[in-house]
């Protein structure tokens, strides 16, 4: 046995390295194991057929906060978020919807919409930063509170109150739980504005926009708007995971690849270290796990160590993958009716009403996927032409509502899927047949069998409200604490949830550190 | 399941000894127990009671619940379900055990009875198997109610040994207590435990329903012999609390039939932290109970002897006569073998102690008139009553 180990932490997803960072930074020993050889998990960047890469399953992002940026020292190795992109929602006959942060334009855009547009993304705008002190600290508890916990709340009471004024506050609190349907409807009467919103709201989730709960999933990815506008993760500079790889090293995190952790070991109801495949044993005086939670208790904990109740709760966490990722690689520009090639490095979306939208959904809580599927668009190759051999482009796509785990024939649904998708973006990029050179489609099983989240969900369980703040993971789990000492959670499985925002990882760290060295 | 397919016509099943019992019945006195119509008193309670303290008792036990649990995970999922350490469980052996929720309350206590090595009987007053189910997740078992396929009577008292023996039961008497063995009688397979409820030596038989009655005469048949009543849950009532042993869902109100806060009960709270084992690794409550373990006790679920003949149904208990109230009585009875008034009582800690000095205010009528009377009680650790023949192998003979 060598020099002891302060911290194990198991997994080197995005979270898991700022977590290890931070814990690192403050002068813990950390030890960092990624069953991949990759860093990064879902955002690790992926190639296909040699040359052509991608950024795994997170091809667009937000910069993350200041917070994080400052602390990790981003910009020193290379963190420099891409340049601001719009969103254009595709229209069949050419009249696109071009939806930016604070502009709209469109073809067929009444001058009403445009200004409801305006007026709208301003209040959610300030509905989100509203929201920001409980988003950006662990998840208050409601009984034994710590300061910390006071002072999100009083913060959260400030902001909805005061910063919001009286009018804006009834207006959150009636919509705060409601469905994004409903609202978009009172505001709006453009159905492709509707159906691009509608598709921010519920990508990701297994909701449709009718859902309840579908505002506040919005609002949580209004929230990433607040550190700066979304870009294309496209090659080294952009991406998150290079410069937090180079954070890790430089604050001292030992990082193994290939090192894949198949218990953690337990005695006497404290975590005392972890049992890799291959037999390895590993000891540390803190386990900090970025999997999954229901990975993490009922796979790397087991039953045998958790109270009965808890361990059927986790089984009970909502969270099922429906988003599959396709990666293209094209032989040329793809050609979009009524797009300037400029306009193609934004991101496009197709989903044209919000009927549409949940059209897609209804056929994917029965197993199927919809013959109208929605789609997520982006062209990195236009940002960085290392992406793509010379002349060459790559298309990242996210399909929404593709199910988890249909019966049938795998290849076959595979298959299906891909000809579904291409004959649907056949009818806005004519040319895209005859570029394809190669792809590879990841569903959502792939991705459980690829990234170990269960059931191939991005953000390690749904973000429905009760499954968010003091409810994430799961009741008896909230704050990154677990029912077995000495272990922590920091995945998107908890407070606040997924997204490459490194807060569930920033936020499990300083709780470690609050609690002490015997922590 | 013996029920058939006509079940609903009665409000109240019969067990496979009902005909039997019905025929013996001189109160008709019958009330319900998990769904099945059950003798309360089925001739006198007296002649009961003494049939278990003096002679021979038996009481039918079918409705008791009974879960097989089978499977290579079978003693890990048990391990993790029950307070206790059950490695040192062996096949034909049985054991008491507790099992408590997430937050270290009592769900309800049973035996445990070990059949082959990855084969476990368990034995419980109230319906488990939502539990036991929900326990299952993780755990390579498999868990079927069997309350209805296996027909259970408890036979009780001193010469409960010798009767069986002459009803036909072969080397009973080197059956040690919490033995199983497998037996014939007659030509009747009967599983045959060591085991009882009325802290006597008392044994209990498990055959299939088909067998009930047959098993029911060969006991019955000498009664020439031997004096033999069958018992209702009256008397059982009274010897119960006079071997000291507790009734979840009676004197304490059961975890996860639980609505008010406070109302449930830790093992250590009902005078069972015996059979907690917090060092065999991790079960169900156990990071509950470590907690509390770390505290002072709260209160105590106690044995007490009430000075005086008065009878005890309800008493609230103070810390001295007229002073404050310091607990309740759970349940009670008048021992005719130790002419004391005996009870369960839920007392209130100071400082994790019981009061130094506790009364009753017992609350009694004579004639229709109530009075009131105030009387002494002393705290018993051990159980009240607790016969050498009881564990004695072999019993004595009779």
């Amino acid at each position: 046995m060598t020099e002891l180990t302060d911290v194990v932490v198991i997994g080197a997803g995005h979270n898991g390295l700022v977590c290890a960072t931070y814990l690192a930074r403050a002068g813990r020993k950390v030890l960092c194991l990624e069953s991949s050889d990759t860093l990064g998990g879902m955002s690790a960047p992926r190639t296909i057929a040699e040359n052509y890469h991608f950024s795994g399953l997170a091809h667009t992002a937000n910069p993350v906060s200041a917070a994080i940026r400052r602390d990790l020292k981003l910009q020193r190795f290379g963190y420099e978020p891409g340049k601001a992109i719009e969103t254009i929602a595709l229209d069949l006959e050419g009249r696109h919807l071009t939806i930016g942060a604070n502009r709209i334009s469109g073809d067929a855009l009444s001058e009403s919409d445009a200004k409801s547009y305006i007026k709208f993304r301003k209040q959610y705008l300030a509905f989100a930063k509203a929201m920001r002190p409980l988003f950006e600290n662990k998840a208050p508890r409601l009984k034994h509170m710590d300061f910390a916990d006071k002072a999100s709340f009083a913060m959260l009471g400030w902001n909805i109150r005061l910063r919001l004024g009286r009018d804006t506050m009834y207006e959150f609190l009636r919509v705060a739980a409601i469905n994004i349907y409903d609202v978009l409807n009172e505001a709006f009467d453009d159905e492709l504005l509707k159906g691009a919103i509608a598709t921010d709201a519920v990508m990701g989730s297994a909701m449709g926009p009718r859902t309840p709960g579908t505002v506040l999933t919005w609002l949580q990815r209004l929230h990433g708007e607040l550190n700066g506008p979304m870009f294309v993760q496209s090659g080294e500079r952009s991406q998150l995971v290079h410069a937090l790889a180079q954070s890790a090293e430089d604050a001292g995190v030992t990082i193994r690849l290939n090192a894949h952790v198949e218990k953690i070991l337990i005695e006497n109801g404290k975590a005392f270290g972890v049992k890799l495949l291959n037999g390895e044993v590993l000891e540390a005086r803190t386990i900090v796990s970025n999997a999954d939670p229901r990975a993490t208790f009922t796979q790397l904990v087991g039953a045998p160590e958790l109270d009965t109740m808890f361990a059927n709760r986790v089984t009970q966490i909502r969270g099922t993958g429906v988003v599959a990722k396709l990666h293209l690689a094209l032989s040329g520009i793809p050609e979009f009716t009524g797009l300037t090639v400029s306009q193609l490095s934004n991101r496009l979306l197709i989903a044209p009403t919000m009927r549409y939208v949940e059209h897609a959904f209804n056929h994917s809580k029965y197993d199927q996927s919809s013959e109208n599927p929605v789609l997520e668009i982006t062209i990195p190759s236009l940002h960085n032409d290392a992406m793509a051999p010379e002349g060459h482009h790559v298309m990242s796509i996210n399909i929404a509502f593709v199910p988890y785990n249909p019966g049938g024939d795998r290849e076959e649904q595979q298959t299906s899927l891909f000809d579904k998708v291409i004959a649907q973006l056949g009818q806005y990029c004519p040319n895209l047949k005859s570029l394809l050179v190669d792809h590879e489609l990841l569903t959502p099983n792939d991705i459980e069998r690829e990234y170990h989240a269960v059931r191939g969900h991005w953000h390690h369980g749904e973000l429905s409200i009760h499954q968010s703040f003091m409810m994430r993971p799961l009741h008896g789990a909230a704050q990154y604490d677990t029912p077995i000492e000495s272990l922590f959670l920091c995945g998107a499985g908890n407070h606040p949830g997924g997204g490459l925002t490194g807060l569930p990882g920033r936020n499990a760290a300083r709780r470690i550190l609050k609690l002490g060295r015997n922590a | 399941m013996n029920i058939g397919h006509e079940h609903f016509r009665r409000a109240l099943q019969h067990t496979p000894f009902h005909d039997r019992i019905a025929a013996l019945s001189a109160t008709e006195d019958w009330t319900g127990w998990n769904g099945y119509k059950v003798a309360r008193v089925v001739d006198k309670l007296s002649t009961e009671y003494f049939a278990v303290r003096s002679g021979c008792a038996v009481m039918d036990l079918t409705p008791m619940e009974k879960y097989r649990i089978t499977g290579n995970g079978a003693r890990e999922y048990l391990d993790r379900l029950v307070t206790r350490n059950i490695s040192k469980l062996r096949p034909g052996r049985v054991t008491y055990v507790i099992w408590c929720n997430d937050e270290g309350k009592v769900i309800d206590d049973g035996t445990l009875f070990q059949l082959g090595e990855y084969d476990y009987r368990l034995c419980a007053q109230h319906h488990q198997l939502d539990w036991l189910l929900m326990s299952a997740t993780g755990f390579d078992v498999h868990i079927e109610t069997e309350t209805h396929d296996v027909a259970a009577l408890a036979v009780q008292g001193p010469t409960s040994c010798s009767v069986l023996t002459a009803a036909g039961f072969d080397k009973l008497d080197q059956l040690k207590p919490f033995g199983i063995v497998d037996l014939q009688c007659k030509g009747i397979p009967v599983t045959v435990s060591r085991t009882g409820f009325t802290g006597d030596l008392g044994y209990e038989l498990w055959v299939k329903p088909e067998d009930a009655l047959n098993l029911w005469d060969a006991v019955f048949d000498v009664r020439g012999l031997y004096d033999i009543h069958a018992m209702g849950l009256d008397a059982l009532e009274m010897v119960r609390i006079e071997a000291g042993f507790i009734m979840p869902g009676f004197d304490f109100n059961t975890a996860e039939s639980t609505i008010r806060n406070g109302h449930d009960r830790s093992p250590f709270e009902v005078g069972l932290g015996w059979v907690v084992n917090l060092d065999k690794g991790h079960f169900t409550g156990r990071k509950a109970l470590l907690a509390e373990n770390s505290r002072p006790a709260r209160r105590r679920l106690t044995k007490i002897v009430i000075d005086g003949n008065k009878p005890v149904r309800e008493a609230f208990l103070y810390d001295r006569k007229n002073g404050e109230q310091v607990g309740e009585v759970k349940c009670a009875t008048w021992s005719p073998v130790l002419k004391a008034n005996l009870a369960l009582a839920d007392i209130d800690c100071v400082n994790g102690k019981l009061p130094p000095k506790l009364w009753a205010r017992l609350d009694y009528q004579r004639e229709l008139k109530w009075h009131t009377a105030w009387a002494e009680c002393h705290v018993q650790s051990k159980p009240f009553y607790n016969p050498e023949h009881r564990s004695a192998t072999p019993p004595p003979r009779f």
